[in-house]
């Protein structure tokens, strides 16, 4: 089976970590983005994954060499020279998902949830119609747009994009599996499939939704991916408990690469992240946050709600809150304070940030 | 034989040191880790021929203001006494009302001083400098120099470039006069008291003629009062200083006069500052510890304190804490991996760990060298003015939190973080 995974473009909005890594290799709990998904694409059995962008990355196109040997399966990039949309890379991908009639999934990049593909798959062949889309139960369904579909067959009425009255609370979880004779309503051009092509098939009875279990996140800005790392953690917990760390200083959720090392007297947790060769010193309190491979926690510094990025180094008695976000290779000196900073890239910050606002 | 008196005013003055002096007379809280006043004393006790402090001011007596007036007698070995005004007199309304005990013995002269000025007091070259100039009835006034635009907020001075003599004396004036100005420190002769007994009488006869009951004619101000009328008669003389000198208005300036006074410690009581060597916590700059307060012995080193660090009695200090420009005063506890900036931290307050109590710095500009510490109003648009923060006696900052730029009322129990408010 076939897999079109939406990688897109420069993944703006999960800048500054997006400036020096392709989003999809941008690790989510310790392990890149792209690969939770690729990983179970492989366990439900598929053995060509097509990467849709529209920019092209060395790093990105090596990494997927590696990982095809290491996971048995095709991977290829499909280019998009100019901006096709959301369903536009599906017709330019056309030959490589139709070479046998069998369905193929497309998924949004910045998705992560428990991924259902063998259900979809179920669930797409007993209806027999041209699509299903995986929808996802949310609080605040007007910020998104929200799937009107009938509760026992699962066919799907009509969309509503951001509805000011509560229409429905289930929205388009940006997992889909097509049939192939689908590719043919769409040409290859700039086309939004939301819009465009979804509101055709609904009509025609050829759209189903089938209810996503489960957590679902999209993780595309960082606030999101401190969310959805608390709610993937959060399922480990409950399927692979040993993966975690516990213990005396430990405190909730807690997944530490083994190559990570850990002061003394420091609080951890809940739901922290620490990446390979990550280096907690003494009397460190940490709380729902990611550090990202090689970074250093200088001695008694207190964070919470934070992304460090690769290799950078908080100095002592820092105190990091907020959404602070720090890219690749940014230091920030000792006894500062940083409220919601969005620092880029090779930075050396040496002044208290105490309103959140971007570092150049 | 010499005398000096310190004017250390009352309650109702010294508002802008709230909410610690709701605690203790403002005279006396601590800067370099001893008591305001006692800088001045320590000055004074050093002067040969000085053979008597008196201090004047409205504050009832009590507790405090007696006890330490008894210790510094002994310790200093000279006498100390504290003559209470029946009302707040001004800066020379008291030092009339109460000549006669300052002239009593006869003294050649003596020192005037207000209590919160923090100075090196060069006492004995203002002794000097009064028996090589002018006449010997003459008065000296300490100046020093200020940028332009902070002179409009102290006394002024006009100055003979020859004689030194003050040629003109105005008190905060509204538009530029001269970059010298009034310290707060003096030297007089008994002949002062002749030219403010002529501003008493003065005033006494407008009290006559207008029929205001409610102006008490006994309040004089040395500066508008008398000085702006001496100056170029000849009898006011002006000596600069290039020590340092501040005034002690705001809590803010608290902690700089800390540091000034820290940094003289070098030169006069290098025993008061703690030194990194003693097996200790680590130390940057200049700090003092008493020597009852307690750092946490298993984790001393991992502790961080300076530069401009005062530790008062004792306080307790966890692991790994860090204080830096701020005064943490007596039976404070500051919990694990706290961290304390340019702060005070009121008697028997506690921080819990991991918590963050930080102020914003109020220093003169470094860069310009008569800067002065600024006098801020404690709102500017329509916000708290960003300062030092503050908390009062017993405040219970509670573990992980932040509190940025703000003041805590005494016996306060915070429960979440605070920025840039007054926590009553």
């Amino acid at each position: 089976m076939k897999a079109l995974i939406l990688v897109g473009g420069y993944g703006t909005r999960l800048r500054p970590l997006t400036l020096t890594v392709p989003k999809p290799l941008v690790e989510f709990c310790n392990k890149p983005i792209l690969l939770h998904q690729v990983e179970n694409l492989a366990k439900a059995g598929v053995d060509h994954v097509i990467l849709a962008v529209s920019y092209m990355s060395e790093v990105l196109e090596r990494e997927m060499r590696l990982q095809e040997q290491r996971l048995g399966i095709r991977i290829s990039l499909s280019h998009e020279q100019e901006p096709l949309g959301t369903a536009g890379p599906l017709a330019l991908a056309r030959e490589l998902l139709t070479d046998n009639d069998e369905p193929f999934f497309v998924l949004n990049s910045d998705v992560i949830c428990d991924f259902p593909f063998e259900d979809m798959l179920k669930f797409h062949t007993h209806h027999g119609k041209e699509g299903s889309i995986v929808v996802t139960k949310v609080e605040e369904p007007s910020k998104y747009g929200v799937v009107v579909y009938e509760g026992e067959t699962g066919r799907i009425h009509r969309f509503v994009e951001k509805p000011q009255v509560f229409v429905s609370n289930k929205i388009n979880a940006g997992m889909y599996i097509f049939s192939p004779s689908m590719l043919n309503r769409i040409q290859l051009r700039p086309t939004s499939i939301e819009k465009e092509i979804f509101p055709i098939m609904a009509k025609e009875g050829h759209l189903y939704a089938m209810e996503l279990q489960g957590f679902w996140m999209d993780i595309g800005q960082p606030k999101d991916f401190l969310t959805g790392m608390s709610m993937y953690l959060q399922s480990v917990r409950v399927q692979n408990p040993e993966k975690l760390c516990t213990g005396p200083g430990f405190l909730g959720n807690v997944l530490v690469d083994p190559t990570a090392v850990i002061g003394e007297n420091c609080t951890i947790g809940p739901n922290v992240t620490l990446g390979a060769g990550v280096v907690l010193e003494d009397g460190v309190r940490i709380k729902r946050c990611t550090v990202l491979k090689g970074a250093r926690i200088r001695s008694h510094s207190w964070l919470e709600s934070c992304i460090v990025g690769w290799s950078s180094s908080v100095g002592q008695w820092v105190r990091m809150e907020n959404v602070t976000v720090l890219g690749e290779d940014v230091i920030v000196n000792d006894e500062l304070y940083l409220n919601g900073a969005n620092v880029l890239p090779h930075k050396s910050i040496s002044e208290s940030v105490p309103e959140p606002r971007i570092i150049m | 034989m010499l005398k000096a008196v310190i004017l250390i005013g009352g309650p109702q003055k010294g508002t802008r040191f709230r909410p610690l002096s709701f605690e203790v007379p403002k005279p006396l809280f601590p800067v370099a880790g001893v008591p305001m006043l006692q800088h001045h004393i320590e000055a004074c006790a050093k002067v040969p021929g000085m053979k008597e402090i008196i201090l004047i001011g409205f504050y009832q007596p009590n507790d405090a203001l007696s006890r330490y007036l008894s210790s510094a007698q002994q310790e200093f070995k000279i006498l100390v006494r504290y003559l209470q005004e029946f009302a707040p007199l001004g800066t020379g309304g008291g030092l009339y009302h109460f000549r006669d005990q300052i002239l009593s013995g006869g003294p050649s002269a003596f020192f005037l001083m207000n209590a919160d000025v923090c100075s090196e007091f060069p006492l004995l070259e203002m002794l000097r400098f009064h028996r090589d100039h002018g006449d010997v009835h003459c008065a000296v006034v300490l100046a020093t120099t200020a940028n332009r635009k902070q002179s409009l907020n102290y006394g002024c001075i006009v100055e003979s470039q020859k004689t030194h003599e003050v040629l003109h004396f105005v008190e905060k004036p509204a538009t530029f006069v001269s970059d010298i100005i009034n310290c707060g420190i003096y030297l007089f002769t008994p002949e002062i008291f002749t030219h403010i007994g002529m501003v008493f009488q003065r005033n006494q006869e407008e009290k006559l003629y207008s029929g205001c009951s409610w102006y008490r004619a006994e309040v004089i101000h040395l500066e508008q009062d008398v000085f702006t009328s001496l100056a170029g008669q000849q009898q006011l003389y002006v000596y600069k200083t290039q020590g340092f000198w501040s005034q002690i208005k705001s809590a803010g300036s608290a902690i700089y006069a800390s540091r000034l006074y820290l940094n003289q410690y070098l030169q006069t009581h290098p025993e008061r500052l703690v030194s990194s060597q003693e097996g200790g916590c680590t130390v940057n700059g200049n700090v003092f510890i008493h020597p009852t307060a307690l750092i946490d012995p298993t984790a001393v080193v991992s502790v961080l304190l300076g530069p401009n660090v005062s530790i008062g009695k004792g306080v307790c200090i966890g692991a790994g804490v860090r204080v830096r420009e701020s005064i943490i005063l007596h039976g404070a506890s500051l919990q694990d991996h706290c961290c304390v900036l340019n702060s005070i931290v009121g008697w028997d307050s506690t921080i819990g760990k991991w918590a963050r109590v930080e102020g914003t710095p109020s220093d003169p500009n470094p860069n310009d060298p008569f800067a002065k510490i600024n006098s801020e109003t404690l709102f500017r648009d329509g916000g708290l003015t960003p300062s030092i923060t503050i908390l009062g006696c017993n405040v219970n900052i509670p573990s992980e939190v932040i509190i940025r730029n703000s003041i805590v009322l005494p016996h306060k129990d915070l429960s979440r973080s605070f920025k840039n408010q007054i926590i009553l």
